[in-house]
C-alpha cells in the first residue's frame, strides 16, 4: 500500500509555482481600495492549496510560512482588513520567498533561513499591526499563529527526552476519505524513530467486516526532536476523521500540556463482538514492516534525481492528435487492401490513397508539432510584476499592455526568449519612459505606456516592445559611437545602421548608470541570443515619439527552411535564413590575396570565398573552379562571405536531427536531417564555418 | 580485468564477429540490432575510422570501422558486410548508439566470468585499455571488447592522439 511520494514532488512543484504566478498576478491585478473579492479569493485559494501540498509532502517550512500568508489573506477576505499597498507589497515579497523557497528545496539545497525569517516577520508585523479594525475578531485569529511558531522554537530546548505518544483511532469512515495511515505512519517516521502498536479488538468478525472500514487504532510512539505542529501537520488531513491524542513522552516536569485539539478519548467507539485476530490479519496491514521500510524510501527519495521538464497540453490538442492517427490507420488499411490484390486498373484508386496519406501525414507532423506550442503568455505573464517593481522603484508612472498573449509559440523559443525580453523591457522603463514631470512638460500624458505585442507572420513570430517614450537620439548615438571609436568620423550611415549601434558590443548612452540597466552588456548579448534562436531583431525609434523593437523568431527550433547544396557526392544543408543570395561568377570576378586566398567583388564589395570542398575534405567528384560551381552568400556573425559549391538542388523544409545524440559536437555542422530518400545531410552551421576558416 | 569471485559463477552472452578472419566478442546486452551495410554520410574532419552517419529509423548514428579502428588492412564493403548497432554507456548514464562494421557476425557464446582471461600487457606496441580479457574457444582465441571505453565519443580523440605520436616516432 506505500506509495513513494517523490514521484508526485515534480507536478507538486509545478503546481506550487503556478499557483504563485496565480498569487502574483492577483495581486497585481488587486485595486487597492476597491476590493474585488473574487480577486482575493483566488490568490486565498492558490495559497492554501500550497499550504495543503506542502503540508501533504512535509515541507512544513513552506506550510507553517503559507499559513501566515493565508491567514493575512483571509481577513482581508472577510473584510476585516484593509487591503492596503502596503500589505500588498509585503505579500508580493512573501511569494518571491516562497518561491525561493520552493526553488531551494526542489534542487535539494538549504533554505535560505535568514531571508525567511525576515519576510515571516515583515509579515507577521503586517498581521499583528495596523490596519485591522479593532471590533474585528481578526485579533484573536493572529495570536494562535505567533504562537505555535514560537511553540517550535522553544520546545527543543525544554524537553530532555523528546518524543510524543500519539493516540489515534481512526473513525469507520477513514479509508473511504481516501486517506491511508500507512502514508501517515510513514510521514511520521521520516520525523523521528517510530513504533507503532496496533489495536484490533474493536474488529468484528468476518461475516460483519466491511473491508471498506477502519476498525483498527493505534498506538505510536515517536521518539526525536519533534515540534507538535510538526506532528500535527502530518495529521491535519484526517483530523476530522479521528480522534486524536498527542502526549509528550514521560518526563512528569514536562510542564507543556499540548493544546489537543481533539478531545482525548482512547476507547474506541466501536464495541466490538468478537475477537477474531485472524480475521484482523485481513484488514490490518502489518504496521511493524511498514515502518521499518520507511526510512530508506525516505533517503532514497532524497537522493531522486530531478525529474525531466514536462509540459502541459491542452485536452484539445490531444483529440486533435488522437483523430489524425486514427485517419492514418484508415488511409493505411485501404492502402493494403488496394494492394492485396493489385491490377493495373486501381492505379488511380492507389494514387488516390497515397494523396490522402500524404495529406493526413501533414496535419499529423503539424499538429505534433502543435503540442511543443505553448501560448507566448508563459512569458508575458511575468511581465506586469517586474513593470510595477521598477516603475515604483523609479518614481515613473507605466501601464503595459499585453497584446496578443495567446500567440502560440515552441516551448523552447518560449524558455529562450525570456531572458532578451526582460533586458529589452528594463531598457524602455529605464531609457525610454521619461519621469512624469518631462512627460507632461512634453505635452505627452503623464503615466506611459509600453505595449508587448506578439503576433504571427509568415512562419515567425513577432513580438514587438513599444514605448511612448523618449526615443533615441540619432545624433548621440551616432556621437557616442565616434566617442568609443566604433565607428570612424567620416562613416555615412544610414538612420537603421545608426540605430543599430546599439547592438555593439561596449555601447551603453545612458548618461547615468543604474542597478537597471546601462552598463553597456546588454544589447549585443540581447542580439546574439536571439540570432542563436534563428531570429533577428530591428528597431525603429523616432525622437521624441517613442521606440519600437521588433523580435522576429522562427515558430519552431525543430524545423527549418533550408537549401540543399551538392559538393560532390555529399549533400549538405544550408539554413535559408543565412543565405543573401546565390549568384555564379566570372572570372574577371575573382582575385585572390596573395596568391592563396580567393575573394570576389560583389556590388563594391570584396567577400571570401570558402571552397566547401576543401574544408569538408570532399574526395569525390573533380573540384570546381569558382566560376563553374555557384557561390552561395551567407552572413554569419556579422560578416559576409561566399560558399563555393558544386550544384544547388532544391529548397525544403527539413526536420533538425541531433548528431550530438549520439555522437558528438562536429565543427562546422550543426545537425542532421534525414532527406527523402532516407539519406542523411548535414546542416551547416553557417557562423561556426565562417569563423572556422576566415578567422 | 578484475575478476570478482563473487561473480566468477555467472555466466555471460557474446556476440563473437569477424575482423579481418580474427574473431572478436562484444556483450550481448550492448547489442540492438544487427543490419546490411548500406552507405553512409560523411562527416568531414573526423578520424577515418569514422566512416560517417546513418539514419536509422530517425535517429542519426555513426558508423565506426573496426578495421580502420585497429590499423588493419582495409577491404571493399560488399553484400556480406555487417553492420552491429550498439548501444554505448557514457560515463554520465547517458547512452549512445553506434554502429561498428564487421567482415561477418558468427555465433552467441555463454561465456562464465571467470574463464575470461585478463589481456596480456603489449607495452606501448598495443594499447589494450579497450579490451575486456581474452576468452579460448575450441583452440580458437576471442578478443572480448569493452566497447563503452574503445567507442566512447569523448575517447575517441585521445586516441587518435595517441596513434599520431607513435606514427611521429
Amino acid at each position: 500500500m506505500s506509495i513513494d511520494m517523490s514521484q508526485f514532488h515534480q507536478v507538486f512543484f509545478e503546481e506550487c509555482f503556478e499557483g504563485l504566478e496565480a498569487m502574483e498576478s492577483g495581486l497585481l491585478s488587486l485595486d487597492i481600495g476597491d476590493i474585488d473579492p473574487e480577486a482575493i479569493n483566488t490568490i486565498f485559494r492558490a495559497a492554501h492549496s500550497i499550504k495543503g501540498g506542502s503540508g501533504t509532502f512535509g515541507f512544513t517550512v513552506v506550510a507553517e510560512y503559507t499559513h501566515i500568508m493565508e491567514t493575512l489573506l483571509d481577513e482581508m477576505r472577510d473584510g476585516r482588513r484593509q487591503v492596503t499597498k502596503q500589505a500588498v507589497d509585503v505579500l508580493l515579497g512573501s511569494v518571491d520567498c516562497l518561491r525561493e523557497m520552493l526553488t531551494s528545496i526542489q534542487n535539494e539545497e538549504e533554505v535560505n533561513a535568514q531571508s525567511v525569517a525576515q519576510h515571516q516577520a515583515a509579515l507577521e508585523t503586517e498581521l499583528n499591526g495596523s490596519s485591522s479594525t479593532p471590533s474585528a475578531p481578526a485579533v484573536s485569529a493572529a495570536p494562535p499563529v505567533a504562537a505555535s511558531v514560537e511553540e517550535e522554537e522553544e520546545e527543543p530546548e525544554i524537553e530532555e527526552e523528546q518524543g510524543w505518544k500519539i493516540s489515534f483511532c481512526p473513525y469507520l469512515n477513514l479509508l473511504r476519505t481516501g486517506n491511508d495511515p500507512v502514508r501517515l505512519f510513514r510521514e511520521l517516521s521520516a520525523l523521528g524513530q517510530l513504533t507503532a502498536n496496533v489495536n484490533i479488538q474493536d474488529i468484528p468478525n468476518f461475516n460483519e467486516l466491511d473491508p471498506e472500514e477502519c476498525n483498527i487504532s493505534w498506538e505510536l510512539v515517536l521518539v526525536g526532536d519533534i515540534a507538535e505542529s510538526a506532528v500535527r501537520e502530518i495529521f491535519s488531513w484526517v483530523e476530522e476523521d479521528c480522534e486524536l491524542e498527542l502526549s509528550p513522552l514521560a518526563k512528569p516536569k514536562k510542564k507543556k500540556k499540548p493544546k489537543a485539539a481533539a478531545p482525548a478519548l482512547i476507547a474506541s467507539p466501536v464495541v466490538a463482538e468478537t475477537k477474531d485476530v485472524a480475521s484482523a490479519a485481513v484488514v490490518a496491514p502489518p504496521p511493524t514492516t511498514v515502518v521499518k521500510k520507511v526510512p530508506t524510501e525516505a533517503e532514497a527519495a532524497k537522493n531522486a534525481p530531478k525529474a525531466s521538464s514536462s509540459i502541459r497540453v491542452d485536452t484539445d490538442k490531444i483529440d486533435t492528435l488522437i483523430n489524425m492517427v486514427g485517419e492514418v490507420v484508415i488511409t493505411q488499411s485501404m492502402l493494403g487492401l488496394i494492394g492485396e490484390n493489385f491490377t493495373m486498373d486501381k492505379v488511380g484508386q492507389l494514387k488516390r490513397g497515397l494523396a490522402q496519406l500524404e495529406r493526413h501525414t501533414r496535419d499529423l507532423q503539424q499538429s505534433v508539432m502543435n503540442i511543443r506550442m505553448l501560448p507566448i503568455s508563459f512569458v508575458f505573464s511575468r511581465f506586469p510584476r517586474l513593470v510595477h517593481d521598477i516603475s515604483t522603484k523609479l518614481n515613473k508612472k507605466i501601464t503595459l499592455k499585453l497584446v496578443g498573449e495567446n500567440t502560440e509559440v515552441d516551448k523552447a523559443v518560449v524558455e529562450l526568449i525570456n531572458d532578451p525580453l526582460v533586458h529589452l523591457i528594463r531598457n524602455s522603463l529605464d531609457h525610454g519612459i521619461e519621469m512624469p514631470a518631462e512627460r507632461i512638460a512634453a505635452g505627452k500624458p503623464e503615466t506611459g505606456t509600453i505595449e508587448l505585442k506578439a503576433y504571427h507572420r509568415g512562419g515567425h513570430i513577432v513580438i514587438e516592445i513599444i514605448d511612448d517614450g523618449r526615443g533615441m537620439d540619432k545624433s548621440k548615438l551616432l556621437a557616442k559611437a565616434i566617442e568609443k571609436g566604433l565607428v570612424e568620423e567620416s562613416a555615412i550611415m544610414t538612420d537603421k545602421q545608426i540605430l543599430e549601434l546599439i547592438f555593439m558590443p561596449g555601447f551603453s548612452t545612458a548618461e547615468q548608470l543604474s542597478d537597471i540597466s546601462g552598463r553597456g552588456v546588454g544589447m549585443d548579448v540581447v542580439r546574439r541570443n536571439i540570432q542563436s534562436l534563428g531570429g533577428n531583431i530591428d528597431i525603429i525609434s523616432e525622437l521624441g515619439k517613442g521606440s519600437t523593437i521588433a523580435i522576429h523568431l522562427p515558430l519552431t527550433l525543430a524545423i527549418l527552411d533550408g537549401q540543399s547544396v551538392a559538393v560532390g557526392d555529399e549533400t549538405y544543408i544550408v539554413p535559408l535564413v543565412s543565405i543573401i543570395e546565390s549568384i555564379n561568377i566570372t572570372e574577371k570576378m575573382l582575385n585572390k590575396v596573395a596568391g592563396k586566398g580567393e575573394t570576389f567583388k560583389l556590388r563594391n564589395e570584396y567577400l571570401p570565398i570558402i571552397r566547401m570542398r576543401e574544408i569538408f575534405n570532399v574526395k569525390s567528384g573533380a573540384a570546381t573552379k569558382p566560376n563553374e560551381g555557384v557561390i552561395v552568400v551567407v552572413e554569419g556573425q556579422g560578416a559576409l562571405c561566399g560558399f563555393l559549391v558544386d550544384e544547388l538542388l532544391g529548397q525544403q523544409q527539413v526536420v533538425i536531427k541531433s548528431l550530438e545524440a549520439n555522437y558528438r559536437r562536429v565543427e562546422g555542422v550543426s545537425g542532421a536531417t534525414i532527406l527523402g530518400d532516407g539519406s542523411v545531410a548535414l546542416i551547416l552551421d553557417v557562423p561556426g564555418l565562417v569563423r572556422l576558416s576566415v578567422c | 580485468m578484475k575478476v570478482d569471485a563473487v561473480n566468477s559463477k555467472q555466466v555471460e552472452q557474446f556476440l563473437t564477429f569477424e575482423l579481418a578472419s580474427e574473431v572478436y566478442g562484444v556483450e550481448i546486452l550492448k547489442v540492438q540490432e544487427i543490419r546490411g551495410w548500406e552507405p553512409v554520410r560523411v562527416i568531414p574532419n573526423t578520424p577515418s575510422f569514422i566512416k560517417g552517419v546513418l539514419n536509422l529509423r530517425g535517429s542519426v548514428i555513426p558508423i565506426v570501422d573496426l578495421r580502420e579502428r585497429f590499423s588493419l588492412e582495409h577491404t571493399e564493403y560488399t553484400p556480406k558486410t555487417v553492420v552491429i548497432v550498439l548501444c554505448i554507456k557514457h560515463r554520465r548514464n547517458e547512452s549512445f548508439v553506434m554502429g561498428i562494421v564487421a567482415d561477418a557476425v558468427s555465433d552467441v557464446l555463454d561465456i562464465k566470468i571467470d574463464e575470461i582471461k585478463r589481456a596480456p600487457n603489449f607495452g606501448t606496441q598495443l594499447d589494450t585499455r579497450y579490451m575486456r580479457g581474452m576468452h579460448v574457444y575450441k583452440q580458437n582465441m576471442i578478443m572480448l571488447l569493452d566497447v563503452d571505453k574503445l567507442l566512447n565519443p569523448d575517447e575517441v580523440d585521445d586516441i587518435e592522439a595517441i596513434s599520431d605520436i607513435g606514427s611521429f616516432e
